[in-house]
């Protein structure tokens, strides 16, 4: 598309403003994990390391990060098996209540968090509960699994579309089993939709508060619960800050790793 | 070795259930007076004695209630419990009573820290079962003025032991507010003059706040105890929140958010506690607090056992430990509070802590009403009349806020 | 074994079955199932003092939420927050998308991607806190605006939106970039070659185009500034939105959290269902 030379300088402009409203913010949070004052503040009142200190030696941040991680893992694992087995029923069969499963998929996201929390908690708590389970670290994956079905489901669910049936298919008539069919011929032509599907179900268990809340047992600390009930005290703010700072240097790994492995195969697989 | 311990564990359970049956009908079932609360909590009885420690325990507390170092390895009084004791503690930590309430509900929990607002309510549905106060040595050493109060025992009951107690004072920017405020009046009827500035605790609860002012100010109400409100005099009550509304810039919840606010100006004044007025000042904000001449409300947080513990001697080891001098000391400087027990002022890092926070100035205390459960029947005795109770107090607080 | 596999291969319906029955069983019995007891229980009612569910079926908590004006008034406030919430993140994520999707030189475009995708890595909380300092008088905001001789917004329903548009800003334009970046070149040229202006090409080739990818974007951004609130109790000053009401009587009312809590599931449901009929919902 032709776009006139003051058209691209515009959208260049827009795209820096844009840009810089997306990271000042990031940027505040930087200066206030150097700022001596316990509560942040405007402009800052001097620069010290300290909190950096306190935040290596937190054995509470550490713990709830290896916590979230654990609880990522879990649950973009459970979302990667069944948002590929729904998404295949979707792509590759015609059935009564397709439509429904596909719509039925995307509610857990959509709906406010607060509600899936507290009908998961109601439902884990009449139906685990008799059976000796209460609630832990297992009730929070499962939660979040709840809601990371549905990133695997589209990325995978869009590859597949793309793909034709006929090369599963025509392994199938050449005597493979659906299973092998699926191992050397519809896995390789779906990784990077799983891959990108499985670090956005990861990135979004991982920022999670509110259904943890809800679903988490007594002792059982992800980052954003820790974050949360150390941002009400004075004490521990500043430490916070550090932590974020950390995650964000600590995330551009992955994100970009996501990134190479999508773009190294078809083009338009969606983060 | 370890299906000994059940086992062991399993035949102390057992006498402690037995002893606990025979030994709960000392209650009486008829007193309507105050202190004796109009309603008959459901039939739940003490331990008479202590088994052996189940090796765990799982704790609902406030931020800072329950330091393990995890935060600050400085700040750490559950390793040495746990050492001692051989209980592992596993904390949850509420950010709201209600939180605690529905946490305490769900059964996992042993013993909670919880606040006036909270305690009747667990005691009233049988979540919390009722304390022997013989079982917690330390208990000794409780101010008196903290024992055997309404909001931690019903019908000379026991519920629980006392943990701490702040009042929630007016705080205000020296440089924004002159002259200098010492009366509620200034977050009231004198809003106006800081509109847009003043700031209010977030949550049903403040509703008492403004009873307490109409107590003083409006006689004709006839308001004893800002917990106990006819339909009158909480009409009252909640005319004069809903013209403070108009002023206010925001109602604060957590102390980051007050501190901020105060500190940046948003907030000049308006409700705060003695240990955001400390940090505060710590950080060059000009601010300062008074315990207004009207009185004050304030919150004093009780360790209940849960009735459905599973680690109640777990639990009575904990409820020791936290008011032990020592460890009560500790958790006192940290969150900012006046210990419950006398002898901890000796043992607080800061040696003037329990003046600045005057834990054993009896007659400061005594203009502090504190927090407790509103409920139908009314609290200050009156048995002609109903009162409004808690339920009503959040929808109207939902109302408030609009 | 053989055998079981030549089944397999032979009954479509029995592989159908054997790929939907674990995700069904988790979808619609153990998710759908505790939302129509969540919403169910809406039908109960409490005891004022102990706050236990009494299972004795009213209507009651239906009917409070129509008559009581303070719940009406959040609920249209709430819904407002949402689409103004939405509108703003077009606009800004528009450009921003454009931008990244096709005028970059495309060696930078998966550079670019990686910086949409950071921010997503900070903590919500914490980016909440970072906009309150921010919004505080003489803040940030205030220092950047006295110039122009303009205040900023101070904490309120403005800030709110501001911040709820800055926290789900990502989430509409990563999928309007992936939009962008799927429309084929030849197509525009052909409208260009066809003689259309570039005004004209943006607005009837690819504007239709991308149409979905907005759309899906927004099933976050609504939905997510919906069911908010934190960041209103960060921003909000004396705001309160429905997600506020559902928190606030959730421990002590459920059945009357579970009654307002209909409200922007229903709405949402709709939205979803509008959204739906231009293929948004596969484009998540």
């Amino acid at each position: 598309m032709h776009l006139s030379r003051p058209a691209r300088v515009a959208l260049r402009v827009g795209a820096l403003l844009g840009f810089t409203v997306l990271y000042v913010p990031l940027l505040l949070v930087v200066v206030n994990s150097l700022n001596p004052d316990r509560s942040s503040s405007w402009p800052p009142a001097g620069f010290t390391v300290r909190w950096w200190r306190d935040a290596w030696h937190s054995a509470g941040a550490r713990d709830a990060l290896w916590t979230s991680v654990k609880a990522g893992l879990g649950a973009t694992a459970i979302a990667l098996v069944l948002g590929t087995l729904i998404a295949f029923a979707v792509a590759r069969y015609r059935f009564f209540g397709r439509e429904a499963i596909s719509f039925a998929v995307v509610l857990p996201i959509a709906l406010p968090g607060i509600i899936t929390g507290v009908a998961l908690n109601t439902a884990f708590r009449t139906v685990l509960e008799p059976l000796g389970i209460g609630l832990g670290l297992f009730t929070v994956v499962v939660g979040h699994a709840t809601f990371c079905v549905v990133v695997v489901f589209n990325n995978v669910a869009a590859r597949l579309n793309r793909l034709p049936g006929s090369y599963e298919e025509a392994a199938m008539d050449l005597g493979a089993s659906p299973l092998r069919a699926f191992r050397d011929i519809t896995f390789p032509l779906t990784r990077s939709a799983l891959a990108a599907g499985g670090l956005l179900a990861f990135a979004l268990s991982f920022d999670e508060i509110v259904v943890t809340t809800f679903t988490a047992g007594p002792g059982v600390q992800t980052l954003p619960i820790w974050i949360f009930s150390n941002m009400a005290r004075p004490q521990q703010a500043p430490v916070v800050n550090v932590v974020a700072v950390v995650l964000v240097l600590l995330s551009v790994i992955p994100v970009y790793a996501a990134q190479r492995l999508s773009s190294d195969t078809t083009a338009g697989s969606r983060v | 070795m370890r299906a000994n311990r059940t086992i062991l564990t399993a035949v102390a359970l057992g006498g402690l259930l037995l002893t606990g049956a025979c030994g709960g009908s000392s209650d009486d079932t008829s007193d309507g007076a105050p202190g004796g609360r109009g309603f008959t909590p459901p039939k739940l009885s003490a331990p008479k004695s202590l088994g052996w420690t189940e090796g765990e325990v799982n704790l609902i507390a406030w931020a800072g209630y329950a330091e393990d170092g995890s935060n600050d390895p400085k700040v750490d009084w559950v390793t040495p419990f746990e050492k001692q004791t051989g209980c592992q503690v596993s904390t949850k930590v509420a950010g709201t009573s209600d939180e605690m309430v529905n946490l305490m509900k769900t059964g996992q929990y042993d013993a909670v820290s919880a606040s006036g607002d909270a305690s009747l309510r667990l005691i009233a549905s049988g979540d919390a079962a009722p304390v022997n106060t013989g079982l917690v040595p330390n208990y000794r050493d409780v101010f008196p003025g903290l024992k055997m109060q309404p909001w931690n025992s019903v019908k000379k009951v026991a519920y629980g032991i006392p943990h701490g107690r702040g009042a929630n004072l007016l705080m205000y920017r020296t440089d924004k507010v002159s002259p200098a405020p010492d009366s509620w009046k200034a977050v009231f009827d004198d809003a106006s003059r800081h509109k847009g500035r003043v700031t209010a605790y977030d949550s049903p609860i403040y509703l008492a706040d403004a009873a307490l002012y109409l107590m003083k100010t409006r006689p004709d109400l006839g308001i004893k105890d800002p917990y106990a409100l006819d339909q009158k005099q909480f009409d009252a009550s909640v005319a004069l929140l809903k013209k403070q509304n108009g002023n206010v810039g925001e109602y604060w919840s957590d102390y980051l958010k007050e501190i901020s606010a105060f500190k940046s100006g948003d907030s000049v004044i308006g409700t705060s506690w003695q240990v955001i007025v400390n940090t505060a000042q710590a950080e060059k904000a000009p601010v300062k607090a008074v315990l207004p001449k009207e009185g004050a409300t304030g919150w004093s947080d009780t360790w209940m056992v849960s009735a459905k513990a599973k680690h109640p001697n777990c639990a009575y080891k904990w409820l020791d430990w936290i008011v032990s001098p020592k460890v009560n000391a500790q958790v006192a400087e940290y969150f900012g509070e006046a210990p419950a027990n006398a002898k901890a002022c000796a043992e607080t890092a800061a040696k003037n802590h329990c003046t600045v926070f005057h834990a054993d100035d009896a007659a400061y205390w005594k203009q502090v009403h504190f927090w407790t459960t509103p409920i139908p029947q009314c609290l200050d005795g009156r048995t002609d009349v109903k009162c409004v109770p808690y339920a009503k107090w959040v929808q109207a607080w939902t109302e408030i806020k609009g | 074994m053989t055998k079981a596999a030549g089944m397999l291969h032979r009954s479509p319906r029995l592989r159908l079955a054997l790929l939907l029955a674990a995700p069904l069983t988790w979808l619609v019995v153990a998710y759908l199932g505790s939302l129509a007891v969540l919403f169910l229980s809406g039908l109960w009612t409490t005891d004022p003092f102990t706050s236990d569910i009494v299972r004795s079926w009213t209507l009651d908590n239906f009917r409070a939420l129509v008559t009581t004006e303070v719940y009406r008034r959040v609920a249209l406030r709430s819904i407002g927050v949402a689409l103004a919430v939405t509108a703003l993140c077009v606009v800004i994520a528009f450009p921003i998308a454009f931008y990244t999707a096709r005028v970059a030189r495309p060696r930078w475009r998966p550079l670019l991607v990686v910086a949409l995708l950071t921010p997503l890595w900070a903590s919500y909380l914490v980016k909440a806190y970072a906009w309150r300092v921010m919004l505080a008088r003489g803040g940030l905001l205030d220092w950047l605006l006295t110039p122009f001789g303009l205040d900023g917004p101070g904490y309120g329903l403005t800030a709110t939106i501001l911040v709820l548009t800055y926290l789900w800003l990502p989430y509409m334009i990563l999928p309007i970039h992936a939009g962008l970046e799927r429309v084929p070149d030849s197509l525009l040229d052909a409208s260009a070659d066809l003689g259309a202006r570039t005004a004209r090409t943006l607005r009837t080739v690819l504007l239709p185009l991308v149409l979905p990818s907005v759309a899906a974007g927004s099933v976050f951004t609504f939905s997510l500034s919906l069911g908010d609130y934190i960041a209103v109790q960060i921003v909000g000053g004396k705001t309160q939105l429905i997600g506020n009401l559902v928190y606030s009587n959730i421990t002590l009312d459920l059945p009357l959290a579970a009654a307002l809590g209909t409200v922007p599931v229903v709405v949402i449901v709709l939205y979803l269902l509008a959204v739906r009929r231009t293929g948004a919902l596969s484009s998540l």
